[in-house]
This record gives C-alpha cells, sequence and structure tokens, in this order.
C-alpha cells in the first residue's frame, strides 16, 4: 500500500529560529530515517501526517548526527558520548523541549542516556504521538483499506521491553477496526529481529539460523494480512524475513505511521 | 546435659564456624569488583525486593515451575522456624521444647508435615524434570558435569531431608502412642500417620533408635546442607534478595555512562580545556582503570554478586535470541563462567600473593568473543530473570574492553564507527544529504 504523494512542509529548526519561531515538538528523524530508502517511507508517511495536521514540528536537518546507539552498543563508548554530547549541544542551542522521534534506538538513547550527559528532553516515540492526538480528538481515524484486516504488531525491543510502551502501538492498530493477532511471544516477551544491538551493521555469529527468519516465521504463523511494526531496523528485518519465505506477495510489513497516513488517505 | 548434646554443640559450632568463613570469602570476592552506587531510592528498592525476590513475581511466567518453587521456597523457609526446636533440642536434651505452645503448636507441626510433603513431591518432579523430561534449558552444553550433579544434588537433598522429618514425625507418633517416657503426646501428624504402619509391631527400643537416628541425620543434613551452600548454585536462597535490592531501577534499554569516559570527552569538547593542564591533586595516585572489563575484577561488585546469585535456571538462555537460533551465546553462560572465574580468582589470591597473577582472564580463558559479539541487547534475558541478574551489563563491559582497550570490533562494525565519526550515521551518507527525502518521491 503505497502512500499518495504531496509535497512535504519541513521546516528546520534553524530556519525556525530565524523567522523567531519554536516549534512544538522537534522530529528526531535518525540515520534509518534519513538515509534508508525503506525507512525514508516512514519518515515521510509520518510527516504527511503532521503536515495533515498542522501540527507545529520542526527538524534538525543536516545539524542532526547519529544519536550514538549503535557505538554504544557495540562498546565504543567515547564515540558514543562525543555523538551525543555533540547532539545534545545543538539541542540545547535551540531550547529544545520536546522530541518525538519513529526510532526506537533514538528514542531510547536520548530518553535515557542524554540526561545524565546533559540532555534532558522529553521524549516520546511517533506510535505515542498519534495515540495522543487520537485521544484529543485532533486525528480522526477509521479503518480505510485496513478494516477487517489481521495485523500482528512486532514489538521492537527498545519500545517494548526496554522502555515498555506496549499499548501505543496496539490501540493505534484498533483505531484501524484491524483485527489484532499476538504472536505467541509478544509485549514483554517478544522476540528479538535480530537488528539490536549493532548487529544491524554486522553478519551475524555462526547458528542454525537468523534471528529474523525465526521471528518472521512465528509472525507468519499468524496468518497475518500485515505484519505491523515501530521501528526502521526491525522493519528492515522483518521485509527481509518476509522475503526470504516468499511470502511479500500476500504478507506486508508496515510501520504504523504508514499505516495511519493510509487509512485518513493523505 | 549429656555426651549426646555436647556432641551436638560441637557440630553446630563446628557446621557455623565453617559457613561462617565460607561467607567471608564470598564477600571478600564480591568486594573484588568494582565500585558502583546502589543507595539511591531505597523506598523503590525495598518494594522491588518484596516484590520479585520475596513475592516471586517474575517466577509466574512459566506457572508449573512457580508453583512447584513456590512449595520449595515457603517449605524452606517456614520449616526452619522447626530447625529451630530441634537445635534446642539438641543441645539441652529436651524433646519438643515449644509443645507448651498446646493447640497452636499441634498447628505448626502439621503445616510443617503438609509443607515438607510438598517440598518433597516438588522435589521429586524436578528431578523427574531434569532427569527424565529433560527440559531443554536444563541439558544445554554449559550444564555437562558439575552444574547438572549440583543440580541433582540439591534436590537429592532435600528429598531426604524431608524424607527423614516425615519418618522421623511417624516415629514419634508410635513412641507417643507406646508411652515411651520422654516423647510428649504433642504435634499433629496429617501426612506421617500414614506411615506410622510402617513401625508396626516393632519394639519400643528399636523405634526410638530409628527415631534417634532420624533425628541425627535430620539436623546433621541440614547442617551439612548449609554448608554446601557457598559451594552450589543453591547460594541463590541467600542472595537473590540483595541482588534484588541492589538491581536496576532505571529502564532497561538505559545503559550506564561511563564516567571515566564523560570526563575525558567534556574536555576534548571544551574550546577553554587546557590539554597540558597538570592533572588535579590526588588525581595520578590511583592507576589508572581498564576501560570496560577483561577480567572479573574490572567488573562491579553487583555484576559479580549477579554471578553468585544465579541458579542456573536458564530462562534467560530460553529467551534469548542468539541462544535459540544456534549461537554460542548463553546469558546463563556468562554467569556461570563469571562465577567459577570469580573464585578461581579468589583462591589464587588466597594461595599465592595479594597481586600474583594466574595469567587468566575471563575473555577468551572462560568468555569467547563469538559469544559476546551475538548479543543483541534485547534484554530478553534480564527480563526473564527471575532475581533482575544483569547478563547484558557484563556482555557491554567485556564489549567495551575489547573496543577501547584492544581495538578488536568486528570488521564491519569498526566500518560502522569510522562512518560515525566521519559522516555521523553509521553508513556511507554525507550529513548535508539527511533531509533529501523530503523532496524525493
Amino acid at each position: 500500500m503505497e502512500n499518495k504523494s504531496t509535497k512535504l512542509v519541513v521546516p528546520t529548526m534553524a530556519e525556525m529560529m530565524a523567522t523567531g519561531e519554536n516549534p512544538d515538538v522537534l522530529f528526531w528523524v535518525g540515520c534509518a530515517g534519513s538515509f534508508d530508502d525503506r525507512a525514508k517511507k516512514i519518515t515521510k508517511a509520518f510527516v504527511k501526517i503532521l503536515n495533515h495536521l498542522d501540527y507545529k514540528f520542526a527538524v534538525l536537518g543536516a545539524e542532526e548526527s547519529c544519536s550514538g546507539d549503535p557505538a554504544k552498543r557495540a562498546g565504543n563508548e567515547f564515540l558514543f558520548q562525543m555523538q551525543a554530547m555533540a547532539n545534545i549541544e545543538v539541542m540545547n542551542a535551540y531550547d529544545v523541549k520536546r522530541i518525538v522521534t519513529t526510532c526506537p534506538h533514538c528514542f531510547n538513547t536520548i530518553k535515557n542516556e542524554y540526561p545524565e550527559l546533559g540532555g534532558k528532553f522529553e521524549v516520546v516515540h511517533h506510535t505515542q504521538l498519534l495515540q495522543a492526538l487520537i485521544d484529543e480528538e485532533r486525528l480522526t481515524v477509521s479503518g480505510g483499506a485496513f478494516k477487517g484486516k489481521k495485523i500482528t504488531f512486532h514489538d521492537p525491543c527498545y519500545l517494548g521491553r526496554a522502555n515498555e510502551v506496549y499499548e501505543a502501538p496496539r490501540s493505534l492498530i484498533e483505531s484501524l477496526d484491524a483485527e489484532l493477532v499476538e504472536m505467541k511471544r509478544c509485549k514483554s516477551r517478544g522476540f528479538c529481529c535480530g537488528a539490536g544491538g549493532a548487529q544491524m551493521f554486522k553478519e551475524p555469529e555462526k547458528g542454525n539460523k537468523d534471528i529474523n527468519i525465526e521471528r518472521t516465521e512465528e509472525a507468519l504463523e499468524t496468518k497475518p494480512d500485515i505484519i505491523a511494526t515501530g521501528c526502521p531496523f526491525c522493519n528492515t528485518m522483518m521485509t527481509d524475513g518476509v522475503k526470504n519465505k516468499e511470502k511479500e506477495d500476500e504478507v506486508e510489513v508496515m510501520d504504523l505511521a504508514e499505516m495511519i497516513a493510509n487509512a485518513i488517505d493523505i | 546435659m549429656g555426651i549426646s548434646n555436647l556432641i551436638f554443640a560441637l557440630f553446630l559450632g563446628a557446621a557455623t564456624f565453617l559457613f561462617g568463613k565460607n561467607l567471608l570469602i564470598i564477600r571478600r570476592n564480591i568486594l573484588l569488583g568494582r565500585d558502583i552506587d546502589r543507595t539511591d531510592n531505597p523506598s523503590k528498592r525495598w518494594k522491588t525486593m518484596a516484590r520479585v525476590a520475596l513475592g516471586q513475581s517474575k517466577m509466574v511466567v512459566r506457572p508449573v515451575a512457580a508453583i512447584l518453587h513456590f512449595f520449595v521456597y515457603v517449605g524452606f523457609v517456614i520449616i526452619n522456624i522447626e530447625v529451630l526446636e530441634i537445635v534446642i533440642d539438641g543441645l539441652f536434651g529436651t524433646h519438643r521444647i515449644f509443645a507448651f505452645l498446646g493447640g497452636f503448636y499441634d498447628f505448626l507441626i502439621g503445616f510443617f508435615e503438609i509443607l515438607a510433603f510438598l517440598v518433597l513431591v516438588s522435589c521429586i518432579i524436578f528431578l523427574i524434570r531434569r532427569n527424565i523430561v529433560q527440559i531443554k534449558r536444563f541439558v544445554m552444553k554449559e550444564m555437562d558435569g558439575w552444574p547438572k550433579t549440583d543440580a541433582n544434588l540439591i534436590l537429592v537433598f532435600e528429598v531426604l531431608l524431608m524424607s527423614a522429618f516425615l519418618l522421623m514425625q511417624a516415629a514419634d507418633l508410635n513412641l507417643q502412642n507406646l508411652g515411651a517416657e520422654h516423647y510428649v503426646k504433642a504435634g499433629s501428624f496429617p501426612i506421617s500417620s500414614h506411615f506410622a504402619f510402617l513401625f508396626e509391631g516393632m519394639s519400643l527400643e528399636t523405634i526410638h533408635l530409628i527415631e534417634r537416628g532420624l533425628w541425627w541425620f535430620h539436623i546433621l543434613g541440614i547442617l551439612g546442607f548449609m554448608n554446601y551452600l557457598p559451594y552450589s548454585k543453591h547460594f541463590h536462597i541467600l542472595l537473590a534478595f540483595p541482588n534484588v535490592y541492589y538491581s536496576k531501577l532505571d529502564a532497561k534499554g538505559s545503559l550506564t555512562n561511563m564516567a571515566s569516559v564523560k570526563a575525558e570527552v567534556q574536555m576534548m569538547m571544551d574550546p577553554n580545556a587546557d590539554p597540558f593542564a597538570a592533572p588535579p591533586e590526588g588525581a595520578d595516585e590511583e592507576e589508572p582503570q581498564r576501560f570496560g572489563a577483561k577480567d572479573v575484577n574490572d567488573l562491579n561488585w553487583l555484576q559479580l554478586m549477579n554471578a553468585y546469585s544465579c541458579t542456573e535456571c536458564g530462562r534467560c538462555t530460553s529467551e534469548c535470541p542468539a541462544s535459540q537460533t544456534g549461537k554460542l551465546l548463553s546469558p546463563r553462560k556468562i554467569m556461570m563462567d563469571t562465577r567459577d572465574r570469580l573464585e578461581e580468582y579468589g583462591k589464587n589470591l588466597d594461595e599465592n600473593s595479594a597481586d600474583s597473577e594466574d595469567g587468566k582472564f575471563l575473555l577468551d580463558d572462560y568468555i569467547t568473543r563469538e559469544e559476546l559479539w551475538a548479543c543483541t541487547s534485547c534484554n530478553a534475558c534480564t527480563q526473564a530473570c527471575p532475581i533482575n541478574i544483569d547478563p547484558l551489563a557484563i556482555i557491554l563491559d567485556m564489549r567495551r574492553y575489547l573496543v577501547m582497550e584492544e581495538s578488536a570490533a568486528p570488521t564491519e562494525l569498526n566500518m560502522m564507527f569510522s562512518n560515525v565519526e566521519n559522516n555521523g550515521a553509521p553508513w556511507q551518507f554525507p550529513a548535508v544529504d539527511r533531509l533529501n527525502w523530503k523532496d524525493e518521491h
């Protein structure tokens, strides 16, 4: 399900500052969201929703830099802290208070590891923001193409177990009038897609199966029309898994932002 | 006070002394670790301990094991009240010293019997699960040899102790009914009365001999078991509580920021910093610490306490995505290796001088690099652990050593590092292109 293409309005913090404006939220795009072809679609879908609602947001653009998550988890604390402190300096200079991000890794790092280094922000994941917008009735969603569809949700580790956000993505699926089917291992017992801890950037160690294949098989057992997730890395891993199982014609891997954008037909 | 009381007192004294000595060794070993501050938020820590350790809240994920373990746990804690009576009787030659409590005593003894029976049944089922059903997490490679024997020994120990207690009760009941001198009519026998027939037709002297034999077997067994604890994974019955109390309260996804690195990075980023400034007074007295962990003394005391608290149940490993897909990594093995190496490290300190080195390390001699690099940092292990052990913290510290001291990350990760360093993204895209997506269709 492709989303329609419209001209996106994406102000940067620098532009906002130049006009003396202050955004309600900084959208932290993340490296995957900026550069990865699949993840860019998620970024664009989310921005479309924000534009549709005239939500006042801004991005850092070229001033954004890797949050440092993969470096930290691979053991390179120096590189992590250099990234973190540089990012914090930029955001503090813009007096950023509130951040939304479509990447659970950036979400976790900025929320939990930046404060001690001087970066104290209110950080939400995009599924939490979307859910809040629905609750406030600023955003109205009905099922659209998803009505009655079977959807399973893969919990990203850094959203779920790491930060105990389990409900926001699920209630978004429910707002689509879809049938949410849970995998055997879900929520706090969710099974990793295989990309965390900097695994995204290396070949896996020797074993008898790839982690994303194991997880995709579990997802396919629920016979879903769509595998939903909320992380660009999980998305890549699950998409690869579905292709490996030659199910890409039957099952789509989608981010919740894409689903919402599609459902409100923008 | 007779000779048997004296012998009892000697056994009790020796057992307590030996146990105390071993506790001090373990304490010393744990304190070989680096310092970590866990004095914050005591009220939340007490609550967590009440819920997770005392209340066993994380056990329920696997209901069968949870119920059986609950019986053994409650049985262990409560039946120990009876040990108090046994010790007093043993020291002063009394019998059922608490019998004056009357109806309440009868209730207690009856309750102990039921608990003892539940412990007995649970331990037999546990033995079956380990040895006949062979549940996967109990028969994995790291369980070969001593860990498997240890697990079975604990269960057999408990089966024997509980059997001795119940048979002793049955013999006592017979003696009470036969009107034997010294055997006050007290207690209730909801379980053991069903075994009273075993002593039918025996003379009072024979039953008395058997009762005394069981009494000694039971109490010496308990003292022996106590002294077995420091050598066993069963030590968790003591350390589970402090281990949970000191466990991480932050979000699972939050990893520590290394303070030593923070100071250096801040200096690098401070335009006013003087790189040639003399170190502050007293700064060079301490030997600079290694970045990350190569050996057990590079870990902090909580990580070492974690290792002594682990009871090798393998819930971590059975949830670990790397383990489940056949990788070498097993979070349980990380904990077992840490304890094994720590005990070896401590022994070397005792046998040789305090600064002697045995040429071995936790890294490579126990935990391989392949294991460390297989972790996805997904926190399934920390979620699964019933007593909040954190294998991920050890894995991360060892990765830190590999990367920051040895520059020994896998090649692809080194490429990722240099991309982040050069262009602020893990891939080779320039920062100026970050917003290109805006105009792409």
